[in-house]
């Protein structure tokens, strides 16, 4: 995994992030909280045959949380419910080509922690 | 002669190295570095008199015992306490504030009273007043910050003194502002609207001269770590006539007289406020602090810390697209300077600067609403510097803004 977590990709996700505003629409919504930074992350998910059909987030922070929010709202369209689930901290690693180091992690994981709570909320709803 | 290089070499941690780079230490707010007259001050004691304090009869708990209480009379003296029965150790300015609002303040607080603080303190003194506030189904008035989010609103303090407030409690020096009140006017101004007044001291000991007797305060908080004595040791100075009329929050060893199983009777002042064996060496290496501070005299640290953030101050202004926040007036500053880089978030650049050695803040820094006013990301970055920082040190930061201005594409 390359050392600067800075890398060109991120820096271009957090001034262009993909998939930000509100789905008016959406089946389940959640807001995660990071303690350390005050950082926070809305998302909007909304959910077909078990599947994700849409999400959208809103939520200020730092590249990393902000650069990975985007990155992994794109990654999780498509995919189920039950994938989701399994998701975890190696998957974020994947998705973001780099290893934030245990400091940073909170950051990067934030919005999939927030898709996560979202998924469960939905789930215990049904 | 200031010599700062001499100062360094007291100083163990700054001879170490961060990711390759030698070590800048810009988070003195957060807490000082020690220097080796007080690593080996806690060292001596604990290798020459280690032992509980007050009732030991045996010559190194005589030792131990007189050092804490010489511990206490030199604080007393740092900061003109009329004695020590003035002076109430604690955990931290926390703790000294929160006793006074569960002793003092649960004791004069009754409903639809004021209590006043400001917008711009930290939580330490805002929490513990807007629960007792709460408690006592009581108002919470703030000062305003000025319309230069510079500093205090004096106007707005007027207005909110006449409610009357039974307590007003403000910062000395503001930990994200690096601002300085005026508390000797402001208790003043309080006192003759019959207000008891509380200062948080926690950013001003470290380096500014306090004479509670001319300044009038009824409290005084504040921390050794911050003064570069340990952490886990706090200070408060109440009035005598106070704390005469109040009771202690904790029971237990050292605070009574005599106990019996129905009743009993109270220590003397300090002590009865010191339930329980207490941080012994954290006294001593408060000691060694004080010392220390005495040593290099506090108006000199205070002067080569104006020095530090005019530099700063100037250095970087000519810089587009950053922004410093509390003002450019270094004689009414600590070494305090907040800043935001348009576009780039604090724990950002806080995180690309350790990646150059340098250690700084980010966050919203424990004082949630002025950073909120002053920031839409509710979080801005910070330097602070004390007697050991250089102006090369600031150059040091200078390069990591402009090195992580370009990674972010910021012109």
């Amino acid at each position: 995994m390359p050392y600067d977590i800075y890398a060109e990709k991120i820096i271009l996700n957090y001034e262009h992030p993909h998939n930000k505003g509100v789905l008016k629409d959406a089946d389940t919504r959640f807001k995660e909280y990071n303690q350390v930074c005050g950082d926070e992350i809305e998302v909007y998910i909304k959910i077909n045959n078990k599947k994700i059909k849409d999400i959208k987030f809103i939520g200020r922070g730092c590249a990393i949380s902000m650069a990975s929010a985007s990155m992994i709202t794109d990654f999780i369209k498509g995919k189920s419910i039950k994938e989701i689930e399994e998701y975890n901290v190696d998957t974020v690693k994947n998705i973001l080509g780099m290893d934030p180091g245990p400091v940073r992690m909170k950051c990067a994981t934030l919005s999939l922690r927030a898709i996560k709570e979202a998924v469960e909320k939905y789930k215990l709803e049904k | 002669m200031y010599d700062v290089n001499k100062i360094r070499e007291d100083f163990p941690i700054l001879k170490i190295k961060v990711n390759g780079k030698k070590l800048v230490y810009f988070d003195n707010a957060a807490t000082a570095q020690k220097p080796l007259q007080v690593i080996n001050g806690i060292k001596y004691y604990y290798e020459n008199y280690n032992s509980n304090i007050h009732r030991g009869m045996y010559k190194i708990a005589e030792d131990a015992t007189a050092r804490y209480i010489e511990s206490k009379t030199k604080f007393a003296k740092f900061i003109n306490a009329g004695s020590i029965e003035e002076i109430v150790y604690t955990r931290n300015t926390t703790e000294a504030i929160n006793f006074v609002a569960l002793t003092y303040g649960n004791k004069v607080i009754q409903k639809g009273d004021h209590i006043l603080i400001s917008e711009a303190e930290h939580h330490s003194n805002l929490l513990p007043w807007l629960w007792l506030a709460k408690r006592k189904k009581a108002h919470l008035d703030y000062i305003k910050l000025n319309k230069e989010k510079t500093g205090l609103d004096i106007e707005s303090l007027k207005t909110q003194l006449e409610k009357k407030p039974k307590i007003t409690a403000v910062f000395h020096a503001s930990n994200v502002l690096g601002s300085v009140n005026d508390i000797k006017y402001i208790t003043r101004l309080a006192h003759k609207n019959n207000s008891t007044v509380l200062i948080d001291g926690a950013q001003s000991i470290p380096n500014m001269k306090i004479d509670v007797k001319d300044i009038g305060c009824d409290f005084f908080a504040a921390s050794a770590h911050k003064m570069m004595g340990p952490a886990g040791i706090g200070i408060l100075f109440a009035k005598k006539s106070i704390l005469n009329n109040i009771n202690p929050l904790f029971g237990g060893g050292e605070m009574v007289k005599q106990v019996n199983k129905y009743s009993c009777t109270l220590n003397d002042l300090p002590w009865r406020f010191e339930s329980g064996t207490q941080n012994i060496e954290g006294a001593i290496g408060l000691a060694s602090a004080i010392d220390y501070i005495n040593k290099i005299g506090i108006d000199n640290i205070k002067k080569h810390e104006q020095n530090l953030v005019k530099y700063a101050f100037d250095e970087l202004s000519s810089i587009k697209n950053l922004e410093i926040f509390g003002g450019n007036n270094e004689k009414n500053k600590v070494g305090i300077i907040s800043f935001a880089i348009n576009k780039i978030h604090p724990h950002d650049i806080a995180y690309l600067f350790d990646k150059e050695g340098i250690a700084i803040r980010a966050g919203h820094h424990c004082a949630m609403p002025v950073v909120s006013e002053l920031s839409k990301e509710h979080s801005i970055s910070r330097m602070s510097f004390y007697l050991y920082n250089t102006t090369q040190e600031i150059d040091a930061a200078v390069n990591a803004i402009n090195k992580i201005k370009n990674k972010f594409n910021i012109q």
